[in-house]
Parts: structure tokens; sequence; C-alpha cells
């Protein structure tokens, strides 16, 4: 176990794309991170340049005392979980698990008895003699993070390890690899492109865009401060809805809307609006509100989502089921849990008071999956 | 719908039929003595002779030399079958996986130098090889037929094809798993070939036992004969002679094509992967 | 899916991770790298190189001659007069066995499909040697004993193969696409049963005659498939058939009918006209030559469709 400093890292392909930029990350010993972002944002060649896979263009990779950027990849006490799982097809569970431990001289009995450990843990017990190809995806998953944990290694790498099973298999697969990693302790670097993956395994997040971390920080703490538009529009399902809008003399005027903000506005001028689906009711009488045109409708049961447009800007609103709806509606606007953004840029403005440390207020709908099992 | 299918059964009886017919009436012809076919022409029916004359071509010793039997011949083509097939799968593996695996500076080139023997087959190159080969002194040497017919690019290219489509993860994961270069081909890359060592053993060893100009050339000295090589000799000893041993010379066709025919129709799923899977 | 962004666009590596070691992957090549070098790249030079001398007939030495060869091979009527006929049979054993091939395909696939065990029948004439088939050609059309030449008979045409030109061309022509056949027949069955189901059910929807199908929808789809195998076709009757003409023209190759490879080993080696010959063999070089950059632009093509 060990932590991994990854300092001012940039990969450059031989043709000048880069495809990490400068990139910094402490990871305490025993930290979960998961690095997450769209296809493309360099998340998995970060990984791959920890794991040794890759050659570290710029800075350094630290895993415990040693910088390990020339180290092989076999040599850095890093063990990886691969999308496809990538387990060794002729050879059975129990083959597949020891290989790793064989190449480094590792006593017969210890191996058996990490094995024997590491299937009891994952309970693949009886699928120790099969090969691979007799396995159903859910147990392939397992084997191959039975192929990590066997090694004790200083560090877990997942390389979108869920992405290829099912939807209901990987809610599950995913509260067992929180699970093993509390009981294990093992500092773990997780790739995912799925916000809810990231939301619910994570200790901290990185959320990278093209490169370059957006925001590095709790989940909740990313969830209600996120520090960029990109970071808004990725973390949160729906995701929160953007409106251009402009500061002036205390007011936020979107359109002909003018809204009386509670306190001075530091910025003055045009400015992106956030405003979370959830974070946004039904206005009652008197309430300064804005006016919603009603395009359509999704049910999901425990709330709908209704979409429209507030003055043409599209807008998605998370109502309770029993609201009741119009063709336009009046929409309360939250003055203390506005997020703001640069026009120009997208990086956040100010922090609104009264949100990020106050999380039970805010309605933590992600977060509700995020509970452990009961063991 | 259902007329068609009728005839579509006919058809393929009669391509089966054209297929088949030629071997089956040259096996069965094979077992009547040479007066019978001279008298009455090839036959569909089974004629007796099929020990004698089977032996007689395996053992009688015979050719100009008069020391050649159609054993010896057997024993010859099946070395050539076996040691191109060996051969080219070591060396095709070899050179597959140093292309793929390996990062170096002049892998491009050399990708370049091996697969341009894939323009010229060696029927254009003859005389040239032919004096190259007297020049090293390898004629009638069982390297001097072996060695030459290795010089082209199919097998490397099969095998490239392969190791290619391979998953990326698979040598990022034994890498994790501490196995370097030797280790990841003799633990895993082989192992994976396993179905494709075989595919292509199929069509190598049929193709060497099928060999027929290279070993014209190179082997004078009939202890180096093949069967494909003798089967001219036999039409050459027949010229002259009053009734021709028709027996015999179906008797060694028969056998000359007998090892490749069982191989393809006993492996017959390897064989067709192996042909239309890596196209060539 | 991946964050993988610039690999694309660039010449990508065979593998995202390779080894790097300054010796091993010379090792791995140096065996196949010998073998080339002296038994490819060394006779290849040579035949150019003796393409332009003309060798002394008692061994003294050789004179750089230019071109001659070339326009001496080029001027012989003997020599044009093979080429037309090379020409003709390639084009006619191309056609036939590719045709039948397809025929036998299409059959098989509406018959048995996925079903291995029958196809065995029409497939097993491939792991017959050329000059076997040869063999087999010639007792089946011997003087004496042959059926064929009965079944010609019956129909009034006296088959007299090597005595007469066009019947010695006709049996060789019968023999070597009989031997090719079932390879043509193996690449078209697996293209078309490559041909997902959804299509072909898509075609049934809409259309109603099945031959209308087969040539606007199974038979575009099989043009990749019917390309590579007229290549490996042509190929086969060029050099391949060599086998079954020398066992057929029994080295009388005066009025029998041979093809340009043939005549490149009879001048070598029977006339030892070293220099002719080599002329001969550049000049099929460049045959081939054009064959195969064919071939390797349309494997680059059907690389980009999948």
């Amino acid at each position: 176990m060990a932590a991994i400093y990854i300092a001012e890292v940039s990969k450059i392909y031989t043709g000048g794309v880069e495809a990490v930029k400068s990139v910094s990350i402490d990871i305490a010993d025993g930290e979960f991170i998961v690095l997450v972002g769209p296809s493309g944002c360099g998340k998995s060649t970060l990984l791959r340049m920890v794991a040794g896979l890759e050659t570290i263009s710029r800075g350094t990779v630290t895993i415990g005392p040693r910088v390990v950027n020339t180290v092989d990849p076999a040599e850095r006490d890093v063990a990886m979980v691969f999308q496809n799982y990538a387990l060794y097809p002729h050879m059975t569970v129990y083959e597949n698990l020891a290989y790793g431990l064989r190449n480094r001289k590792t006593p017969k009995v210890e191996i058996d008895a990490r094995v024997a450990e590491a299937a009891r843990m994952l309970e693949i017990e009886p699928y120790l003699d099969r090969k691979p190809r007799a396995l159903s995806g859910g147990q392939r998953q397992r084997v191959a993070m039975g192929r990590a944990i066997v090694r004790k290694p200083a560090a877990f790498l997942f390389d979108e390890p869920l992405s290829n099973l099912d939807a209901k298999l990987r809610v599950s697969m995913r509260g067992e690899i929180k699970r093993l990693q509390k009981r294990l302790g093992t500092t773990s670097l997780y790739v995912t492109h799925d916000q809810l993956e990231a939301m619910t395994l994570a200790d901290r997040l990185v959320v990278l865009n093209g490169g370059r971390i957006e925001q590095i920080g709790r989940p909740l703490d990313v969830y209600h401060a996120p520090a960029s538009t990109f970071v808004a529009s990725f973390i949160g399902s729906p995701a929160m809805n953007l409106v251009k809008g402009t500061l002036a003399g205390g007011r936020l005027h979107i359109g002909t809307h003018a809204i009386d903000l509670d306190h001075s506005a530091s910025a003055e001028g045009p400015v992106t609006v956030g405003l979370r689906a959830e974070d946004l009711r039904l206005a009652s009488a008197g309430e300064q509100a804005l006016l919603f045109r009603v395009a359509y409708v999704e049910e999901l049961g425990a709330q709908r989502l209704v979409h429209g447009t507030v003055e043409e800007q599209e807008l998605t609103i998370a109502l309770p089921p029993e609201a009741p709806l119009a063709n336009e509606l009046a929409i309360a606007v939250p003055i203390d849990r506005l997020h703001f953004f640069s026009a120009e840029n997208g990086s956040r403005l100010h922090r609104p008071r009264g949100t990020g440390v106050a999380a039970g207020a805010a309605p933590a709908r992600p977060q509700a999956v995020n509970l452990e099992p009961a063991l | 719908m259902h007329r068609t299918r009728i005839i579509d059964h006919v058809i393929l009886l009669i391509g089966a039929f054209i297929m088949v017919t030629p071997v089956v009436v040259a096996f069965m012809t094979s077992t009547h003595d040479a007066a019978d076919i001279h008298r009455n022409g090839l036959s569909l029916t089974w004629g007796g002779h099929f020990a004698e004359t089977y032996e007689t071509v395996l053992t009688r010793e015979g050719g100009f030399t008069g020391k050649v039997t159609g054993f010896n011949m057997m024993m010859n083509s099946m070395i050539l079958g076996l040691g191109f097939a060996v051969g080219k799968i070591v060396l095709s593996m070899l050179a597959a996986y140093a292309i793929v695996y390996f990062r170096f500076p002049l892998a491009t080139f050399f990708f370049w130098v091996i697969f341009t023997t894939l323009l010229l087959p060696l029927e254009v190159r003859i005389l040239p090889s032919y004096e190259v080969m007297n020049a090293l002194k390898l004629t009638n040497t069982y390297t001097g037929l072996i060695v030459p017919l290795l010089a082209s690019a199919t097998g490397t290219f099969y095998f490239r094809q392969f190791f290619k489509s391979v998953p990326d993860e698979l040598l990022e994961a034994a890498r994790i798993d501490g196995a370097g270069p030797f280790k990841f081909f003799i633990d895993v890359l082989v192992p994976l070939s396993r179905t494709m060592m075989a595919a292509i053993f199929i069509i190598m060893f049929v193709y060497g036992w099928n060999q027929y100009l290279w070993p014209t050339l190179m082997t004078t000295d009939e202890g180096f004969f093949t069967l494909v090589r003798g089967i001219k000799q036999i039409l050459l000893v027949w010229v002259g002679s009053n009734i021709p041993d028709y027996n015999e010379a179906f008797a060694l066709a028969i056998l000359a094509m007998l090892p490749p025919v069982m191989i393809v129709v006993i492996f017959q799923r390897w064989f067709i992967k192996g042909l239309t899977e890596s196209d060539k | 899916m991946r964050g993988t962004s610039g690999r694309e666009g660039q010449q990508a590596p065979a593998k995202r991770v390779q080894f790097s070691s300054p010796f091993l992957p010379y090792l791995f090549l140096a065996p196949q790298l010998a073998i080339i070098l002296v038994f490819f790249y060394w006779p290849s030079v040579q035949a150019v190189q003796s393409s332009f001398y003309l060798e002394d007939p008692f061994g003294f030495g050789s004179t750089f001659v230019g071109l001659t060869n070339y326009t001496d091979v080029l001027k012989s009527t003997e020599y044009l007069g093979i080429a037309r006929f090379t020409a003709v049979f390639t084009a006619l054993v191309t056609f036939f066995a590719l045709a039948t091939g397809l025929l036998l395909a299409v059959k098989a696939d509406g018959v048995i499909r996925g079903n291995a065990a029958d196809k065995t029948l029409l497939i097993w004439v491939y792991a017959i040697a050329p000059p076997v088939a040869g063999l087999i050609g010639m007792m089946f059309f011997n003087q004496h004993i042959g059926p064929m030449v009965e079944l010609a008979r019956w129909f009034g045409w006296d088959i007299k193969v090597g005595l007469d030109y066009s019947d010695t061309a006709f049996a060789m022509i019968v023999v070597s696409v009989w031997k090719q056949i079932p390879y043509n027949f193996i690449f078209f069955l697996s293209g078309l049963q490559g041909i997902p189901v959804s299509v072909r059910e898509a075609a049934t929807l809409d259309c109603r005659s099945e031959l209308r199908r087969f040539w606007t929808v199974t038979l575009p789809l099989l043009a990749p498939t019917a390309f590579f195998l007229l290549i490996i076709n042509t190929t086969y009757a060029l050099f391949d058939t060599f086998g079954v003409i020398d066992v057929m023209v029994k080295d009388k190759a005066a009025n029998n009918p041979i093809t340009l490879v043939y005549k490149v080993y009879m001048d070598g080696f029977r006339g030892s006209d070293l220099g002719g010959s080599s002329a001969q063999s550049v000049i099929l070089m460049l045959v081939v030559l054009v064959l195969t950059v064919f071939q390797f632009r349309f494997i680059e093509r059907r690389v980009h469709y999948n």
C-alpha cells in the first residue's frame, strides 16, 4: 500500500497531439480516486501512464517511495483490472490468478493460500478449474478482480472495469468493488466515463476534460460546487441546466426576466447561470418566477422530468410526481442555489452562500446508491 | 420453393459426383491387374489385386538406378511436407512476433523486405534459384529441397494478422503480471495460437507435400525423389512398354494423394478456418 | 470509449504497448531474413542481371547485350503464340473454376448451411497435387482406356490428347479447372455464410424474385471474395498448373500447348538459354507484379471497409 503522486504529468504523442496536459494529483494511501470524463479526455492515458503501459512525456509519477517513470510495469507493484478483463483464455481461473505470482517466484504454498483467499472473498471458489470462456460476464469480472487482489499490490488500477456488464450487474459489482477496496484498504485509481459510477465509488473524484483537470474534490463538493460549466453539465443527472443571463446591480437578467439576488454579485455583465433540475420547483403566488414553456415530460415514477424552455433557452425541471402540469409553468428560482460561471471561459465565478456544506438540505439523489451493502 | 430445393440437390450431387468419381475410379482401377485394365478400361469395381499391387509399388526397387522404392519416395514426401510445415511455422511465428510485438527502428523496413516476397512466386525465378542452389552445393539434399521454399512471407502474413487480432490487453495484463518477451511468447501467445498453428500446419503440409516444380529441379538423385516428383518418372517409363502398368501408376497416384487428402478431410474445420480467415 | 484521443490519424503501431529491446526483434527476424536474402533476393537480382547478358554456350563467360534478350523473346513468333495460349488458358481456367465454384457454393449454402461434414465431398480434391491430377486426367483421356475418349466418341469427337494441339489444351483445361473448384467453393461458401442473416431477410422482404435477389444483393456482397479469388485463380492458372502441363505434355512440347512458365523451364533447363530464359522470367515477374499490386490495393481497401 502506498500513496501515489502524479506531478505535472503530460502525454504528448509523436505527431504533437497532447492527450494529457500537465496533470497533478496527490493520492493518499488507501484513497479511492476516480478519474471521470468523456471519451478522449485522457483519463485512460493517465491511468496507463501510472501503470507503465504508456511512457510519461513530462512530469513524474511516484508510487510509494520511488519515482516510477522508467520502472517496468511489472516492477511498479500495481495491479490492473481491464475493461475486457484480459483473462488468459487458455488458462484456468486458478492459473489466471496464479500467473503473476509465479512470475514473481512466489512459493507454491503462498500462491495457493492467496488464490484460495481471493477466491473465497470473491466467491469464485467453484470455478477455479474452469477456463474463462465457461464463465459468465460477472464471473469473469470477479476473476479479473481476483487477479489484482492476489498480488497484494501497492495500488489497484481500474480501467472502466464495469462497462462490459449489463446495467443490473454493474450496480451490484460497483458495490462489491467499493466493499473490497474498503476492506483491503488498497490505494485505487479508477477510470470511468459514467458519472454515477464516479459519484458512488470515489473518495475523491477527478474530472478531466481535453487532457486537463477541471476539478478535484469529494463527490458532494463537486456536485454542489462544480468548478466549471463542463463539470456542472457532466456531474449529476439530469445535467445541470445552463442558461445565459446578465448580472447587473444585484439583479440577474434572463431575457426579459429580472431576478433580485439576496447578495450583491461579485461580477457584473454576461454570465452563464447554472440551475440544478432538482433545485427548481413550481412557484407559489407572489414569488419571483420564470415563465417555463413545457415541451415534453419524462415520467420516472419517483419524480417527473419536465423539459421545456425559458426565454427560448432549454431547461429541465425535476418535479414531484404529483405536481400539476400545464403548457406553461411558473418556476421559482432558488436564489441561494444558483451557480454562476464566466460567460467567456465557463469557470465558476463565486460560491453562492449556504451550499456545499449544507449538503443535507440538497436533494442528494445520486448518493442514494452509495450505501455499502450490509455485510 | 420445393422444386428449387430438389434442383439444388441435383446440382450438388452432380458436383460431388464430378469431384469424387475420378479419384474413386483411380482407386478401384488400381486394384485390377494391368492386363485386365488394358482389356476392359477403367473400372468402378473392386479388382481384388489391392494387396499385391500396393505392396509392389511400395517395396519394389525401381527407377533408372533400380534402388528407389515407393516407400522411399513416401518418406521423402513426408520429410518435405513436415519439414516445410514446421519450418514455416517456426520462422514465421518468430518473425511475426518481432514485427507485431516489438518497437524497433527498422521495423517498417524489415516488414517490407519480408512482404515483398509475396510479389514473386518461386516459379518466376526457378532458373536463378537453381543456380544459387548449385553454387551452394545444395542440390540433392533435404536442405535444398525444403529451405528455399521457406523464402516467402505467406506464413508470416498469416501470423501477423492473427497476432494483431489478439487483444492488446492480454499483453498489458501479462506485462503487469511480470512476463517478459520470452515468457509472454511461450506462456500466452503460443498457447493462444494453437488453433492457428494447426490450421497453418495443415495448409503448409499439403503445400509442401504437393510441391512438384522445385523438387523436379533440385533432385536428380532418385534417392531424394518424392512421390509427387516421381509421377512423371512413372509416365516416362511407360513409353514403349506394350502393356503399361496402369495399375501401378494409379496406385502411386493414390499413395501420393492419400496423406494430404486424409489431413484435409480429418481436420476440415481447421483447414477451412486457416484458409479463409487468413486470406493467404 | 477510452481516453485515447490523438491515436487515430497517425500510423498506428500494431499494438498499443510493445516490447522494446535492442537486439531481440532482430534475433527473431534473423532466420526468416537470412533465408529470404539467400533464396529470394539473390536469385531475383540474378534473374534481372542475367537477362541482360548472353551466356557463352561453351561456358566461357558472358557478354552484356542490353535488351537484346528481351527483343529476341518478344519478336519470336513461338513465344508470342505461347503467350496467346497462356492468356486464353488462364482466362478459361479462371472463368470456369470460378463459375463452377460459385454455383456449387450457392447451392450448398441453401442446402447444407453450416453443416461441415457434407462439404467434405466437394473440397477434398484441393489436397491433390497438380501433377497427380494431371496423371489421373491422362488416364481418363487415354486412347486405350480413357472413359472421356469414349464419351467424346459418342458425340462424334475423336479426342487425341498428346497428339492434337486443341484436344490436349481441352484436357489440360478440364483437369486444371477440376483441381481448382474446391478452393473457390470454400471461399465462396464462407463468403456467403458471412452475409448476415438480417441482410438476407431484409432482401427477402424487399424483393420477391430469388434470382434478382442474388444479382442485386448477394453478388455485390460477394464482390470482395470474388475479386480476391480472381487474382488467386489467375496466379494458379499461370503458375500452379505447371505440374498438370508437365505431366500431360510429357516433355514433348513440340506440338502441344504450353504456358509461359513452362517455356521458361524448357528454355532454361532443356535449351540452356540462360539469357532468354531470364528475360522471360523478368517478363513474368512484371505480370505477377501487376497482379499483386492489384491484390494489395484491394486488401487495403477491404481493411477500410471492415
